[in-house]
């Protein structure tokens, strides 16, 4: 079955196409890897999709339901979590005050959105920093903020941007470890990332984009071996010397 | 919230401080027979309303509001043309203020709340100009720059009193209640990041509306209290930028924004500070005037009297230097100054 399916999306900024006819699924329980070089359009797509940016055309649906036009908060609450590539903490409230704000996204009392708080950065290993305020978190803490903070909103399809930039190598571990873990609540992932390591290992299936269109999706040795993402990445000479 | 830590904890700490100024505020008028300063102490309280609504908004929300007075005249006019054209007690005014001021806010908020930062603060400016030109100009209604003259209720201050401070106490306890809810941490995600607050489910334009709609009815309340207590407005009293609008800023920036006894604090420096500007430091720089017996000081001094809207600019400055939480912000800090000495 499939969670979130992208339909013809395009999107244009002025005279470029950011997006271009880009057509792809989410199956319920996978991850998803969405891969391309810089200014590829991925972080567009995730913004069309929580529709910080209006979609100029094409279709988004979640659950079988066009989510299309939907306003942003109306989209989390539907349950599409997303992090910020370039991290958004309140940083002026502590690290529980922040998971609890979006904790109320399903309840009511300080109360309830305060335990499901504490579970939550259990949940995310986050839990010793409860108290510290937002900004003081190193990069490491922040991504790991922006993906409790999403989590405390249960979503049931989770857009993760770039959440490993910036991390040294026991912070990599620790974060492939929280997206597995995420992944057998059973909460569907659509990630963005860099590293080749990490989105070969934990990805399904994987999508790659270049220019705003797709070049290939399918399984990620298969992805990593296809002549046109070799050649995106690397460069057309080096790719075919 | 985090701002105001530091101090509710050291009030929680101290019972029998709090119990001490709690009893001083409720004896007060007893304490103090003199007329003048229970008249400022009304004033204080009036001004701890109007505060703690800016606060709402401004403080918490982060939507700065340069248009207080919009909601404060709007409260003012709604005492004061119940009783002068329809000759209903003007204290009905206290209910039916603070909800016109609403009436006002709710449109306004709906179509500005599409702003953002200082686009919005602009549109409440340009709100307030709007609203005192509406009072100016609609002369069937408002009488317009003649203003409203009504009874006063009491001769004595003293339930005037009572009156501002319950409110006051009103609205301190119904604004730190409010911040300990869900609206609460709404507000504050909103101010710290509006776009990951919509992406974490809240409806941004819709929580800036109530935080709007808070404000406003505080500030409408506190408008019609004033009607009822002075007995007279014009358009240029309650509609004033400088006066309301300005002096709503300072109490919350002097006191400490974002904080609950922030707008307390803010309240009596900010009419203290007016009160010794424009008394001209009770009376004491006319003395020297007069003493010194030189034409050109003796101007200069009245103007000083007068400018006392330019003292509050050189104190908005200072304070943004040096304490840039406000008083209560930084109470820390003043403390550690005053400890090393």
């Amino acid at each position: 079955m499939n969670i979130l399916e992208i339909k013809n999306l395009v999107k244009v900024f002025g005279g470029l196409k950011a997006v271009n006819n880009i057509t792809f699924n989410v199956k319920k329980g996978e991850i998803l890897g969405l891969i391309g070089p810089n200014g590829s359009g991925k972080t567009t797509i995730f913004n069309c999709i929580n529709n910080f940016f209006p979609i100029t055309s094409g279709d988004i649906l979640f659950k079988g339901k066009s989510i299309k036009g939907l306003k942003t908060n109306k989209i989390c609450r539907l349950g599409i979590g997303r992090t910020f590539q370039i991290v958004k903490p309140l940083s002026k409230m502590t690290v529980l005050e922040n998971v609890m704000a979006s904790s109320f996204c399903h309840m009511q009392s300080i109360k309830e959105a305060r335990s499901h708080a504490i579970e939550t950065l259990i949940f995310c290993d986050l839990i010793t920093q409860k108290d510290k305020l937002a900004k003081s978190l190193p990069i490491g803490g922040r991504k790991r903020l922006e993906i409790a903070r999403s989590l405390a909103t249960k979503p049931e399809l989770l857009l993760l941007d770039e959440t490993a930039a910036g991390l040294n190598p026991t912070e990599l571990n620790k974060a492939v470890d929280l997206i597995n873990k995420i992944r057998d609540r059973g909460i569907s992932i659509l990630i963005v990332e860099h590293i080749m390591k990490i989105i070969m290992n934990i990805s399904d299936r994987i999508c790659a984009i270049n220019f705003g269109k797709m070049i290939t999706q399918a399984a990620p040795n298969e992805v990593a071996n296809h002549p046109e993402v070799i050649k995106a990445y690397l460069g057309g000479q080096n790719a075919s010397g | 919230m985090l701002n105001s830590y530091i101090f509710s904890k050291i009030l929680k700490q101290n019972i029998k401080t709090k119990l001490f100024i709690f009893l001083i505020f409720i004896f007060f008028p007893f304490i103090v027979n003199n007329s003048y300063y229970q008249h400022l102490m009304i004033l204080v309280m009036m001004w701890i309303v109007i505060g703690s609504g800016w606060n709402v908004i401004a403080g918490y929300t982060g939507q700065v509001s340069f248009g207080d007075a919009a909601f404060f005249g709007t409260g003012a006019y709604t005492a004061g043309l119940l009783s002068h054209q329809l000759n209903i007690s003007p204290w009905w005014g206290m209910a039916f203020g603070g909800i016109t001021a609403m009436v006002i806010a709710l449109p306004f908020g709906w179509i500005c709340f599409r702003l953002k930062g200082a686009y919005f603060a602009l549109a409440t400016l340009a709100l307030n100009e709007v609203m005192r030109h509406v009072a100016t100009l609609w002369e069937s209604l408002t009488d317009g720059m003649v203003g409203i003259l009504i009874m006063q209720s009491f001769v004595s201050k003293i339930p005037y009193y009572y009156i501002a401070l319950s409110l006051a106490v009103f609205s301190v306890f119904s604004v730190s209640y409010i911040m300990n809810t869900k609206w609460g941490y709404y507000f504050v995600s909103i101010r710290e990041d509006q776009d990951a607050a919509e992406s974490l489910g809240i409806n941004t334009h819709l929580y800036k509306m109530i935080s709007l709609n808070i404000a406003a009815f505080l500030t409408g309340m506190a408008g019609a209290l004033y009607m009822n207590y002075m007995g007279f407005i014009d358009p240029e009293v309650v509609f004033s930028l400088h006066d309301i609008s300005i002096m709503a800023i300072l109490v919350g920036i002097v006191g400490g924004v974002g904080t609950i006894y922030g707008p307390v604090v803010g309240a009596f420096v900010m009419v203290a500070v007016q009160e010794i500007i424009r008394t001209g430091f009770f009376g004491i720089l006319q003395e020297v005037a007069r003493l010194i017996e030189i034409e050109f000081i003796d101007t200069i001094i009245k103007y000083i009297m007068q400018a006392h809207v330019m003292v509050f600019g050189i104190l908005v400055v200072l304070v943004i230097l040096y304490l840039p939480n406000g008083i209560v912000g930084d109470y820390g800090k003043i403390k550690q100054i005053f400890s090393k000495k």
